[in-house]
């Protein structure tokens, strides 16, 4: 569908990414683009739908089907608290607490307004034997504690 | 001895190339349920409700196993009829069960089901959940709440129209069929064909339902009403009053005029003016060396694929109006003056005819709408049967006059190849009785996606097709952007032309060819074989169309 074009967007990034893979890959082509944005922003799909042929829906179907495609922004720390079974029996339920009440964020409010801080939770990140386990984009924090978490989050802040 | 064959139900049946078991079983005269297969689109496999058992006591479904030599399978024991009411029950679960007020009471495949299974209990409470209505196409209506996630217009829209406007979104328990951002339907790419209307086996898609305010503008003494019928409309409606006849349009003009109508017309006079219009455009093009190919402009469905897949391609367009909107100003003219308010009606196999009912490039000089309303055949029947008319005794009426003419060449814009056959008769040279069977035998009737072939025209040999749903367009567009040449292509959005238009009534792959046969029957009876033999055509081109041909009959899509 020839859709009109944000004049803001960068649609060059996209180009490169588009061109690193088969038009079929639309999975790992919106991994890549999740990458640079954090999330997918509403301006890929109607471009991606024209080059790779195919719709916007699909597209749409493919974005809302897997749960590590985000299609709201996420902030600029990504936390994400384990809320495994080995995680949630060593307490990883008060961290999360925690975190939520000190940022204003809650089940529904994933992300704080400013674009800081985004805290969710996973079903397991498959390291039982650091429960209970927290991740900052990518980076693996083991064996938190409420205190433990203060003081991190309290590093994020300055480093913001 | 022939051993290719299986056993169903005790009795064997021999294999004949089927894909899949349920069309063996169906071969086998025995009526598969299922609410997610038909044959012209990919196997899906998600209602269960075709599954069978084979002799060790396991469990397959139908619809996406093949068959194979010396299989044993029984489709009703007592463990498939206990799952088979299981499934439904935990459909109707969650599926609002007020079916008296319900669009598809009477139609539906889940009330069907639930009928045939005897499942006359449900565990769970009604969940009488509000209707989601999406209404803002004026083609389709939407209810999410009603949607059984079969997934049949999802892949009507996707791989036999290859619009994609709808598809699944979210998972699990959240999955839903929705545009891209859960847009309202209008702001998609939908173009109005309604294919997954025709598909849907309960009201989740419905055809918009434009009979209650027709009813609410008849009979008012004040305005003169006025119908146009298109040609598809006429072999459809028969088998739905379970009257065996073909060819029914005596009857549906005088249906219309017992329901308050004081004049019928066909639409097939506009298709008429279609062909006139069209061949001299295209002889035009011929002259001045084009653009080709030149595309026919029928089709509102079409039109609309173009504006949103192929922008460049609009020039090329015919800018012929469709049949249907050049005969609505040419009404328009006749009666402005007649002291009375007009309602303009048309009869349509179409739900896109709504949508180009309400175009802008189709208002008078007021800004209102050249054709008030359009019904479609299913609504059509409904209001028949509403005015308590017992369609196997009226007895038929002739249509009114003064357009009361029309010939062969119109009444077949109601079938793929049609358009192109019409216009292909009035450019020739030949008008021979021989020369039009012959025509007839070259390729431009039948089924098929794309359909070419050539002709000699004077002294040079025309590249002609007609392309069959707008799945098979991107084809098409392919060659002729790879170079390949194209005269005139006539484009129908819907497989098999008008008469397997989402308008219609339900009907089998088979049944739509027979209406297609059944209107070259019509056109073979018709005393007139070419548009410009019909006295009417004369008339108006020397009285009112004269020098206003381009206003009042041509468009231009190219914004």
């Amino acid at each position: 569908m020839s859709s009109v074009l944000n004049e803001n967007f960068d649609y060059g990034q996209l180009d490169k990414i588009i061109e690193q893979h088969e038009p079929t890959a639309v999975i790992a082509i919106l991994q890549d683009i999740q990458e640079i944005y954090r999330y997918l922003p509403p301006e890929i799909f109607p471009y991606l739908a024209e080059k790779l042929h195919t719709s916007e829906s699909r597209i749409y179907s493919i974005a809302t089907f897997y749960e590590n495609f985000s299609l709201d922004p996420k902030g600029k720390y990504v936390i994400k608290v384990c809320d495994g079974t080995a995680c949630h029996v060593r307490k990883s339920v008060p961290i999360l607490n925690y975190l939520r009440e000190e940022l204003g964020l809650d089940e529904k409010k994933k992300t704080t307004d400013d674009l800081s801080f985004t805290v969710e939770t996973v079903s397991c990140l498959g390291a039982c034997g650091l429960a209970p386990v927290m991740t900052v984009n990518d980076e693996v924090h083991s064996g938190m504690t409420p205190e433990s978490a203060a003081a991190l989050l309290g590093s994020l802040k300055e480093a913001l | 001895m022939n051993n290719n064959f299986m056993i169903i139900d005790g009795s064997p049946v021999p294999i004949e190339g089927e894909k899949n078991l349920l069309e063996l079983i169906r071969k086998a005269g025995i009526e598969m349920p299922t609410f997610c297969y038909y044959s012209e689109l990919s196997v899906y496999g998600a209602c269960r409700m075709c599954m069978v058992e084979n002799k060790w006591g396991g469990m397959e479904a139908a619809c996406s196993t093949p068959p194979k030599a010396g299989m044993e399978i029984k489709t009703n024991t007592p463990r498939l009829r206990k799952y088979r009411k299981m499934i439904l029950e935990l459909l109707l679960a969650n599926h609002c069960r007020d079916c008296t007020t319900c669009d598809k009471n009477g139609k539906c495949k889940l009330q069907e089901l639930a009928t045939r299974f005897d499942v006359h209990r449900v565990r769970f409470d009604n969940p009488k959940s509000e209707p989601l209505i999406d209404d803002s196409s004026l083609s389709i209506t939407r209810d999410a709440n009603k949607c059984i996630l079969c997934g049949d217009c999802v892949r009507m829209c996707n791989e036999i129209q290859n619009v994609g406007a709808i598809d699944f979104a979210f998972r699990g328990s959240n999955m839903k069929v929705a545009c891209a951002f859960n847009k309202p339907i209008a702001e998609s790419n939908c173009v109005g064909c309604g294919q997954c209307a025709a598909v849907c086996p309960t009201a989740a898609i419905v055809i918009k339902d434009d009979a209650h305010l027709l009813w609410q503008q008849l009979n008012d003494n004040d305005t003169l009403a006025i119908a146009q019928v298109a040609p598809a409309v006429r072999v459809a409606v028969a088998k739905e009053f379970g009257y065996k006849g073909e060819n029914v349009m005596g009857k549906i003009t005088a249906c219309l005029h017992r329901i308050g109508f004081d004049l019928v017309f066909d639409t097939a006079t506009g298709a008429d003016m279609t062909v006139m219009e069209e061949a001299n455009e295209f002889l035009e093009r011929l002259e001045n060396g084009g653009p080709f190919p030149m595309f026919t402009s029928c089709c509102p469905a079409w039109v609309k694929y173009a504006e949103n897949e192929y922008p460049e391609l609009l020039p090329n367009i015919s800018t012929c109006r469709s049949p249907m909107q050049m005969f609505a100003p040419v009404i328009h003219e006749q009666y402005k003056n007649c002291g009375k308010k007009v309602l303009s009606v048309a009869v349509m196999p179409c739900t896109a005819k709504k949508f180009e009912a309400a175009r802008d490039e189709f208002k008078d000089e007021n800004g209102k709408p050249y054709v008030d309303i359009v019904i479609t055949t299913q609504e059509l029947i409904k209001m028949i049967k509403q005015a308590g008319i017992v369609f196997e005794d009226i007895e038929p009426e002739a249509i009114d006059l003064p357009f009361g003419t029309m010939t062969g060449s119109g009444v077949i814009f109601g079938v793929t190849g049609g358009v192109m056959e019409a216009v292909i008769r009035r450019v020739s040279d030949d008008k021979s009785i021989s020369a039009l069977r012959n025509l007839a035998f070259e390729g431009v009737r039948g089924f098929g996606d794309i359909r070419e072939f050539e002709l000699p025209l004077k002294d040079r040999t025309l590249k002609v097709a007609a392309v069959n749903g707008l799945g098979n367009v991107a084809k098409i567009v392919e060659r002729i952007k790879s170079g390949e040449h194209f005269d005139l292509i006539e484009v129908m959005a819907c497989p098999n032309g008008c008469i397997g238009g989402a308008g219609q009534p339900f009907a089998s792959t088979h049944e739509k060819h027979k209406r297609g046969e059944n209107l070259y029957k019509a056109d073979k009876l018709c005393t007139l074989k070419f548009s410009e033999e019909n006295p009417l055509m004369k008339e108006l081109y020397s009285g009112m169309l004269k020098g206003r041909e381009h206003e009042l009959l041509h468009v231009n899509y190219v914004k």
